[in-house]
């Protein structure tokens, strides 16, 4: 039972976008401190950037692509729950989140690869940082994936199709803080 | 209905009202999950908004725990916070008597020992602000006074709202729980330091330690949750005519306190985070002997930390707002000036943090522009107080309870910010830094805005929360009791501060230069004066509970005030009012030239009433 | 005025004190005006029968210049009491004057330990005296101390002096100070530090040039003496060891 205050929108911008716009905020700062911190050391440890030579770049800049690509199937999701064709809408979902599972499967052989190798998070500034950063994006994309799942059950019958654009903006959200990541992790060496 | 209003601002005589369907659409649909037991009638209320009386919860649990109302969320906030204070007051007392009587057995707790004594310090301060100040403050009256002042019926997410409620208690037990543990409670201050609090054998609390940080992180989740509700509620919800300036300033404070909030509160959570990692996982962020820094941890905490206070200052201004235009029959003077200061206030705010630091190893030249900045921001904040002194000017001012607390919120609150000039300038803190001196000047604005700010709002609005009046002799007495000891607590501490007494120290006897008997004096009768006030709070306790049931009945709108929560029955059914309000003026429309009563409600349409 | 409570035993610590005063005499003026007017208005504008409020808005100009000038008032004062401080600041923590000799202070759970220079008048050589709990200098003398810590975050505090810098582990952190009166002072510390953050007192002794140059040719330790009359551990109990501290 929707209260009538969730019916009004004085600032003409829906509620549940203001609602959105309000967690994406709070997130920017968030990863903004988590990086802040990071470039904060980095430019007090030139010495980093050995360990830094270790990441796998080419594994990041795939999963830079499959973010984007999901970025892309997500606009496409809005464009139909805009056209009222929520079924297209949740499949364009499910499509992105495949994407979301094959970042998670590429992320973990890394993860993987590098601690056998001895990179731990207790390596050292960097990989403290690198695991720290990575992971708590990582976390926002599973959680970012289980979202677009259930918003996907209510989509599928053509039921609050506005979620569909709202969980696109939290998407390219997580998008955007792994283009910021990428260069810092795994190009800056 | 083309008469004009002789007010400031005209209003256009149709209010403009917002779109009633709104561009979500709200399809019918049965997730009845939370035991309301609706139809999916809410599609058919069409043209009219009507209130939901008779269609709220009916059993206990979905009525008072589980509840998505938000009056009833502003209970739970209320007495969670409430019963911390009583957690946050046995610790003060504690290690108050410790300091007038060293060594001594402190009665209801036994002899303290070093270790105890940092954790009860700690304690204290995380608890008042985390887990009263502003559950209190923000959460429970945000939660019960912005839809009621906005003319709606409940928040935009009833659910999400029980959600932070349910996280911000989590935090609560994990708190108190890391009491309990092997170790005990961490005792490294609320400020948290590492290496100290990042390394058990520092510390010696090691899971104490991991839990105050996990219950303080998750207290900011609670808290960046509850801000969704304010923001969005406060921001499109507002009653039909209800512009951004016939908002009434309590919740334009609280909105901003969230704002600020949220922009503050991210990089400490990173900081938490990495603690914890440092704490449990071996990592080095904040160890310097494997290339992290520990400053860093201060730079996140102050970036947050200094905000934080006007996070809580705001929403207790506002409340004084409320009840000094109330009980003087004023226009707020200056409402655009008040709005303007506080904004100001709070963008200065970020950048004044490192005066908690200027000391602690930071560039020294770094110091002298935070030196600059917080000196600055004396400027809109006195401004602020200039505003509402001024308001009182032509007034017809009457000495009720609520008004006699908020009176005493701007006495009080001037002694805090103008000690805070000792300390901001930077060559001052230099000695006064890590004394009783900083202590008294933070209590002389943390406990007006939280002690003094709650007993206001308390007592302002509890006809409404509960539909029968307090008990105004027992208020009285109380205040007058409470203010009186609270000067007389922390002007001697002022006076040892200022003679060298360090903070956090148990027990002065290896520093003669602090074993001058004058000191201990100074030192005992603040104890004193803190035992007579924490039990003073009995009388306010009894009147609180005992009102609930006892009290004179209240009607709607026994101040004779104008804002919107005054419309609604007193108590507020579930939904709020019977028909939704709509909005014609500004809030403090007291002593309007051509009307016979001294106040104008914000609800009356002009030329009726 | 600080005076009061606590004699002004360095070079600064007048200056210190002279803000302090400068401030206090500024900010008093401001308090006793805010509350004057704030009680008198209270009184003034009580209710009584038969007497309206009067509607004002506060957005008249002419309203509004009452908050306007004495905000810009504050704003002058402001400016009075920035230059005093950033002076003063810059006179203790930016700047240092000639130095005559040099001093290692370190702290650690739960003591203070010092590293004087010895009869050659050299830090860190071979005759430097090293105590525990009692820092001695001689009067008149300009030192620069060099604060590091063993472990956690300490904070080197002589109010005598009105001396306070942080102590923080991995670093080498430097300062001055001027003793003007000769005495045995406290030092505290000023950053909670672990369960004995209480218990961490030393004592800094401000001699004569003779009574000093008798100390150093005896070869400084009275401190075995002078720490069993100090009530605590003279050793810190179970404090971890590092090494490659700095």
């Amino acid at each position: 039972m929707k209260p009538i205050a969730t019916t009004r929108t004085v600032i003409g911008m829906s509620t549940g976008k203001l609602a959105v716009w309000w967690v994406i905020a709070s997130e920017i700062v968030i990863f903004g401190g988590v990086l802040a911190s990071y470039i904060m050391h980095r430019i007090g440890h030139p010495e980093w950037a050995d360990q830094a030579a270790y990441t796998n770049t080419w594994a990041g800049a795939f999963n830079t692509l499959v973010l984007l690509t999901s970025s892309l199937s997500a606009v496409l999701a809005h464009q139909a729950a805009e056209r009222k064709e929520g079924k297209k809408a949740a499949r364009y979902l499910y499509l992105t989140c495949v994407g979301a599972a094959m970042f998670l499967v590429v992320k973990s052989i890394e993860w993987s690869t590098e601690i056998h190798h001895g990179f731990t998070l207790q390596s050292g500034g960097f990989w403290s940082f690198y695991y720290l950063a990575a992971g708590i994006h990582g976390v926002h994309v599973i959680a970012g994936a289980i979202l677009m799942i259930w918003i996907a059950q209510y989509a599928k019958k053509n039921e609050e199709l506005q979620r569909v654009e709202y969980i696109g903006l939290y998407w390219h959200f997580v998008d955007l803080v792994w283009i910021f990541l990428f260069p810092l992790l795994y190009i800056a060496k | 209905m083309s008469t004009n209003d002789n007010h400031a601002h005209p209003h256009p005589v149709e209010p403009i009202l917002p779109p009633m369907h709104a561009q979500d659409p709200v399809p019918p649909h049965g997730d009845h999950g939370d035991g309301h037991g609706h139809g999916d009638h809410h599609a058919e209320h069409g043209g009219g908004d009507h209130g939901h009386d008779g269609h709220g919860p009916t059993s206990f649990w979905s009525k008072y725990v589980f509840s998505v109302d938000h009056k009833i969320i502003a209970m739970q906030y209320l007495f969670t916070g409430m019963l911390m204070a009583l957690i946050g007051g046995f610790t003060v007392y504690v290690f108050r008597m410790q300091q007038a009587f060293p060594d001594a057995h402190i009665p209801g707790f036994g002899v303290v020992s070093p270790d105890q004594y940092n954790m009860l310090v700690t304690s204290h301060g995380t608890i008042m602000i985390f887990w009263v100040a502003m559950p209190v403050l923000i959460a429970a009256f945000g939660n019960f006074l912005i839809p009621l002042m906005i003319g709606c019926d409940d928040m935009v997410f009833p659910r999400l709202n029980r959600l932070s409620y349910q996280i911000f208690l989590l935090s609560a037990i994990i708190l108190v729980a890391s009491f309990f543990v092997k170790g005990g409670a961490f005792g490294g201050a609320w400020t948290s330091y590492p290496p100290l609090s990042a390394k058990g054998a520092y510390n010696t609390t090691s899971l104490g330690s991991s839990m105050w940080v996990v219950a303080v992180a998750l207290e900011f989740v609670a808290f960046l949750m509850g801000g969704i509700n304010f923001v969005t509620t406060a921001m499109n919800s507002r009653a039909p005519g209800m512009k951004l300036f016939d908002i009434p300033i309590v919740v334009w404070f609280i909105v901003i306190a969230s704002i600020m909030f949220m922009a503050s509160v991210g990089p400490l959570f990173a900081g938490a985070v990495m603690l914890l990692f440092d704490q449990q996982l071996g990592t080095a962020f904040f160890d310097p002997v494997r290339g992290g820094d520990p400053v860093l941890w201060q730079h996140l905490f102050w970036f947050f930390g200094h905000p934080e206070v006007y996070v809580v200052l705001l929403p207790a201004m506002g409340i004084v707002a409320e009840i000094m235009t109330t009980f003087s029959r004023k226009k707020l003077f200056g409402y655009k000036t008040v709005l303007f200061t506080a904004v100001a206030t709070g963008i200065i705010g970020f950048f004044v943090w490192a005066h908690h630091q200027f000391i602690a190893g930071i560039d020294p030249r770094m110091a002298s522009l935070f030196t600059v900045t917080t000196l600055i921001i004396s400027v809109p904040i006195a401004e602020m107080m200039f505003v509402y002194i001024a308001t009182l000017y032509g007034g017809s001012i009457t000495l009720t309870v609520p008004m006699l607390w908020a009176l005493s919120f701007v006495a009080e609150f001037l002694i805090g910010g103008v000690t805070g000039i000792f300390l901001g300038a930077a060559g001052a803190d230099i000695y006064f830094h890590d004394t009783y001196f900083v202590l008294a000047h933070f209590h002389y604005t943390f406990f007006p805005i939280a002690i003094i700010g709650t007993f206001a709002a308390l007592t302002y609005w509890f006809p409404k929360m509960f539909g029968r009046l307090m008990n105004e002799t027992w208020g009285k007495i109380h205040f007058w009791i409470t203010i009186i000891c609270f000067n007389g607590i922390f002007i001697p501490l002022f006076l040892t501060g200022a003679a060298g007494d360090h903070r956090r120290i148990y027990n002065y006897k290896l520093f003669p230069e602090q074993m001058h008997p004058e000191l201990q004096d100074l030192r005992v009768m603040a104890t004193v004066f803190l035992v007579i006030m924490l039990a003073t709070q009995v009388i306010f306790l009894y009147n609180f509970f005992s009102s609930m049931t006892r009290g004179k009945k209240a009607d709607a709108n026994p101040w004779k005030a104008n804002t919107l929560e005054w419309v609604a029955p007193s108590p507020p059914p579930h939904g709020n009012f019977a028909e939704m309000p709509n909005v014609y003026r500004g809030p403090y429309e007291y002593g309007t030239p051509g009307r016979a009563d001294d106040y104008y409600p914000q609800n009356i349409p002009p030329g009726a009433g | 005025m600080l005076e009061r409570f606590l004699h002004a035993g360095s070079t600064y610590a007048r200056d210190i004190d002279g803000l302090i005063l400068l401030i206090f005499v500024i900010t008093g003026f401001w308090f006793v005006l805010a509350e004057g007017i704030f009680f008198w208005l209270i009184f003034r504008f009580r209710k009584r029968d038969g007497v309206p409020t009067q509607y004002v808005t506060g957005e008249e100009k002419h309203q509004k210049r009452w908050i306007a000038y004495p905000h810009y008032l504050v704003l002058v004062c402001d400016v009075f009491i920035l230059v005093a401080a950033l002076r003063v600041w810059s006179n203790i923590k930016i700047e240092t004057p000639p130095i005559d000799a040099r001093i290692r202070i370190v702290a650690q759970q739960w003591a203070w330990s010092f590293v004087h220079p010895g009869k050659d008048g050299e830090l860190d050589t071979d005759d430097d005296i090293r105590t525990v709990e009692e820092l001695h200098v001689e009067v008149g003398k300009t030192y620069q101390f060099i604060l590091e810590s063993r472990d956690v975050l300490h904070s080197f505090s002589v109010p005598n002096f009105r001396l306070k810098q942080d102590a923080i582990p991995g670093r080498e952190i430097t300062g001055w100070f001027t003793p003007t009166e000769t005495g045995t002072f406290d030092i505290q510390c000023a950053e909670i530090c672990g369960v004995a953050h209480g218990l961490m007192a030393a004592r800094i002794m401000v001699q004569t040039p003779e009574a000093y140059a008798k100390w150093v040719t005896q070869g400084g330790p009275t401190s075995l003496v002078a720490a069993s009359n100090v009530k605590g551990p003279s050793a810190p109990a179970g404090a971890p060891k590092h090494d490659g501290e700095h």
